[in-house]
């Protein structure tokens, strides 16, 4: 190893050979794409939308693809295109507000039960474990139909049900660090429990947390979609691939372009985003099967 | 015996792409031959590419290995051009492999007899009718007590120990012509160790296999081995009889590894080997040693030095053989820094008792005490200050135990630690104040696992300099830099991580840790035991020369012996957490002994192959202390009677305060022991 390729900073040195060990995987590459597609195509497409989402026209319900409506139009007469386009603009602000407060939270309290340990830990984690063996929805529905359906219940209801695997994931990386003696010599020091949280264990969870938060977005934006297409979500007439679909799915057999737009859109962005957290898992190390040699 | 060799390396190089595209050679042009019936040693430091050489000759290639050249026979069959299934009826039967820790290649859900009757199946040509007795006959052949009981015990009933004993007679079920073992007694007791070597001579001898012994310890080499390969950094630079080798080696690099090897005759600090070996492909095109090397020249740059007969006729890879002979080989370092006497105790131990176990809710519920005994009992030590004291045992003494609990780690059950003639320390760590904790450090075996691996080396140093002297901005960078350079790494290292250092190095980051925060009391647990032997001379030298600059206090806890003679002033030697020997080191690897330190003493193996171990206890590892009476009663040697079992042996001190804890009288002892002797 000769000096010239140390990084002046290893943090920043490493972070860059992580994000070039994902985009010179073709599943990082391709995943990574189409993420960013989505995120770049969520900002601009109020400017570059052809028609305005909420335009009606009596004359032109159902009408197939052509030249000036490309991807037809639906019961409304509402140009599908656009509103395909701006149909995940909510779904991606929710949710990527959403998940960072989920990982944030389920990775703070994992950590914090991975280094306590002993009974409160085993306790705590049997009500994790009956929380998780409740369907989903059941609960969501439960929160929404109580406190209303505005993204100011949709974020906190989201971050809150997606931390609570979180805490699982963060709670097993710690247990395998906490043994470890650099945890001890912290210990031994003298420094506060919340220090070694932070600067001991956090720094060796994160990259399990990183995979899991990626892992979580896709799961996330599916559960808002569902939301959505059940109602419960964005309400007309803001464009939003779940509502979309749920409204273009009684005219499938013979109109079925109102649902292909939505559903290809929907989909890409979470392949995408699955795809990414798998090439980051292997270039963090996570996936064992996948060791560099030598 | 034919003499066509059974293992033969012809001109193999094996390397791998490295990232930048480069082919990078692992091994370069290696040449070996082993005939029927020989054992041959190959030594080097981690890196050196041993382990490589041996799995070659199977045919085997870690991931993202490549053969770049030559060729590597068994038997006359070119293992890497062999099938798979050639391949696989050769492996495990006529060439078998036992690897280190063999504990984990051992199914765990199988029981011995099934794994044994397995290996049968698949290699031997014996009706299976009688695999059951071939079974019973290959366990007594390694030695087992009581095959019958061994066949139905699960792999960790077993000691480490034994594990190894199974292991090679799974080996042996095939009637291999030849063994490659691979460091297989690295990680076990002296005691084990030494039995499972005499094991292995022994069958070598019956049963005329050919043997290829990889290990960085040359003590074990001495002790199986004919001839003896030294390899460094992918290449052999000698080779020749052991004898030749360990005493009078030709090699600039061979004798750098056997004057860095602490001996149990020598109360020297070893001299430590400076440098690191070049990574692969960065050998350049001069020798691959000339960066260490006291000898090199201006040719030693140039060319590369061929394998060809030096002085003596062993075949060496040197331009200047002929000169090396001037080269210290035994340790002439220092003396270690010894403490002034009639100082004050700075630590003292009274009446220690530690205990893993806790008594059961039941039992807790019903008031009841824990009858067991404690894990470690009745410690009272204490250390002057400015004076290093060993701590030696096998794995399981105690003697890290001791080290958590006076760190604070781990609560002690019962007894008090007094610290600097204060009141009694708290017993943890949680409930110490911060000027008792900065006073206590406390360094651990493996850098590892002890550093952060997600820190820089900045962060690392950073961390004890904040919490304790409150440092901050240019104050705590040039601290940091003044601590590395103590250590003697320089401040181009801050901004590392732990993974771009060696283990050395790391080690050394470790060590400068502690020191950040100025502690009268070092508590340094195995801390040399995870580092090549070249290395390891480095870290002791550096711990003496912090020693002598800071008058700091060691605990030095580590299960060799010879490493703890080098450094210690005073020496306890713990048997299942109870003392049975403490005293100023001269004496305690002086007579009398106690029966268990003679018996550790014994077992300790020289790199010289004209000294053999004494083995007189045998290697049973004991999981429990017993009741009541000496704690060594079970496998003492010299046990007296019933007395032994019952009565907690007296402690018998002499006027140099070396104190034996043994039922003997001191003076029968000493005549029993001179006997022997």
């Amino acid at each position: 190893m000769s000096l010239a390729s140390i990084p002046q900073n290893s943090h920043l040195g490493r972070t860059l050979s992580v994000l070039r060990d994902v985009t010179s995987r073709p599943s990082g590459a391709v995943g990574l794409s189409l993420v960013l597609f989505h995120l770049i195509l969520a900002v601009i497409s109020p400017y570059i939308a052809p028609f305005d989402y909420r335009t009606m026209n009596a004359a032109m319900m159902l009408t197939g693809p052509d030249g000036v409506h490309w991807l037809g139009t639906d019961h409304l007469g509402r140009d599908v295109f656009s509103r395909t386009i701006q149909g995940g603009r909510e779904a991606i602000l929710v949710t990527g507000i959403a998940t960072p407060i989920a990982v944030a939270w389920g990775g703070l309290v994992g950590i914090f039960f991975g280094l306590i340990g002993g009974r409160v830990d085993e306790v705590m984690m049997r009500f994790v474990d009956a929380f998780l063996s409740l369907p989903w929805i059941l609960k969501m529905l439960v929160l929404i139909v109580t406190f209303g359906t505005g993204i100011e219940v949709l974020i906190p209801t989201l971050a809150f049900f997606y931390g609570i695997p979180v805490i699982r994931i963060a709670r097993a990386a710690t247990h395998d660090v906490v043994a470890r003696d650099f945890v001890a010599a912290a210990r031994a020091r003298g420094q506060s429990r919340m220090t070694i949280m932070r600067k001991e264990l956090l720094p060796n969870v994160l990259d399990a947390l990183m995979v899991e938060g990626a892992m979580r977005w896709s799961w996330m934006l599916l559960a808002f979609s569902s939301l959505s297409f059940l109602g419960f979500g964005v309400s007309p007439p803001t464009p939003d691939w779940g509502l979309m679909i749920a409204d273009a799915r009684g005219f499938m057999s013979f109109a079925p372009w109102g649902v292909l737009g939505p559903v290809i859109a929907l989909s890409t962005l979470i392949i995408g985003i699955n795809l990414t957290a798998d090439a980051l898992a292997k270039a963090l190390g996570i996936d064992r099967a996948q060791k560099a040699p030598v | 015996m034919t003499d066509t060799p059974v293992i033969q390396l012809s001109d193999l190089s094996i390397g791998f792409t490295g990232r930048a595209g480069h082919t990078l050679p692992v091994l370069r042009n290696i040449d070996l031959t082993v005939r029927p019936g020989e054992s041959i040693g190959l030594v080097g430091e981690s890196g050196s590419g041993k382990s490589t050489v041996a799995l070659a000759a199977m045919g085997y290639l870690k991931r993202g290995l490549r053969v770049l050249g030559g060729t590597a026979r068994f038997e006359g069959h070119d293992m890497f051009a062999l099938k798979r299934r050639e391949l696989e009826t050769l492996r495990g039967g006529q060439l078998a492999l036992i690897p280190q820790n063999s504990g984990q290649s051992l199914t765990p859900t199988l029981r011995i007899g099934a794994q044994l009757t397995e290996a049968l199946r698949l290699h031997s040509r014996l009706d299976p009718a009688q695999f059951p007795d071939r079974v019973l006959e290959l366990l007594g052949q390694v030695r087992l007590p009581d095959p019958q009981t061994i066949t139905r015990r699960y792999p960790h009933e077993l000691s480490g120990g034994q594990q190894q004993r199974v292991a090679i007679a799974m080996a042996l079920a095939g009637e291999p012509r030849a063994l490659l073992l691979d460091e297989p007694t690295t990680g076990l007791d002296v005691t084990t160790q030494a039995h499972i070597l005499e094991l292995l001579r022994d069958l070598a001898r019956e049963t005329g296999m050919a043997m290829v012994y990889v290990s960085h310890d040359l003590g074990a080499i001495a002790r199986v081995c004919d001839r003896v390969v030294v390899m460094y950094a992918g290449e052999v630079v000698m080779e020749g009889s052991a004898r030749q080798v360990l005493t009078a080696p030709t090699h600039p690099y061979a004798r750098g590894l056997l004057a860095s090897i602490p001996k149990l005759s020598d109360p020297h600090l070893p001299m430590a080997l400076g440098g690191r070996p070049p990574a692969p492909g960065g050998a350049g095109d001069g020798c691959a040693f000339v960066d260490r090397c006291a000898l090199a020249s201006d040719l030693c740059r140039a060319t590369r030095p061929m394998l060809a007969p030096g002085p003596g006729g062993a075949p060496v890879r040197c331009h200047h053989a002929d000169r090396a002979d001037t080269l210290p080989m035994s340790s002439q370092g220092d003396h270690a820094a010894r403490a002034e006497a009639g100082t004050a105790p700075v630590l003292s131990l009274q009446d220690l008792e530690i205990r893993y176990s806790r008594p059961g809710l039941l039992d807790r519920l019903r008031g009841r005490e824990d009858t067991r005994p404690a894990t470690v009992d009745d410690i009272t030590i204490s250390i002057a200050k400015g004076e290093t004291l060993g701590l030696v045992g096998e794995s399981g003494s105690g003697k890290s135990t001791i080290l958590k609990t006076i760190a604070g780690l781990l609560p002690p059950a019962g007894g008090e630690i007094r610290f600097d003639g204060d009141a009694p320390l708290p017993r943890s760590v949680e409930q110490r104040g911060p000027d008792h904790l900065r006073r206590i450090q406390l360094i651990f075996q493996n850098p590892d696992d002890s550093l952060n691996p997600r820190h820089t080396i900045a962060e690392i140093l950073e961390q004890p300099l904040k919490l304790y002297f409150g440092l901050s901005g240019t104050a705590l960078q040039d601290r940091c830099v003044e601590i590395l350079e103590r250590v003697r790494l320089g401040g181009h290292y801050l901004d590392r991580l732990p993974s771009q250092l060696s283990g050395g190095e790391k080690q050394r980051v470790a060590v400068a840790r502690a020191f950040a925060a100025n502690p009268d009391l070092v508590l340094c647990d195995e801390v040399t035991s995870a580092l090549d032997v070249s290395v390891q001379a480095a870290v002791l030298e550096l711990l003496n020369d912090l020693k002598a600059a800071q008058g700091t206090t060691y605990v030095f806890v580590s299960h060799d012996l010879a490493v703890v003679r080098a450094l210690s002033d005073r020496v306890a030697v713990l048997y299942q957490g109870r003392l049975c020997e403490i005293g100023p080191s001269a004496e305690v690897y002086a007579l009398p002994s106690h029966p268990y330190t003679e018996v550790l003493l014994g077992a300790v193996l020289e790199p010289d192959p004209d000294t053999a171990p004494k083995l007189t206890a045998d290697d049973v590892i004991e999981l429990s202390p017993p009741a009541k009476g000496c704690p060594f009663q079970r496998r003492c040697p010299r046990k007296i009677g019933a007395r032994c079992d019952t009565d907690t042996p007296p402690w018998q001190t002499r006027d140099d305060g070396h104190a034996i804890r043994c039922h003997i009288p001191l003076d029968d002892l000493h005549r029993q022991q001179q006997a022997d002797s």
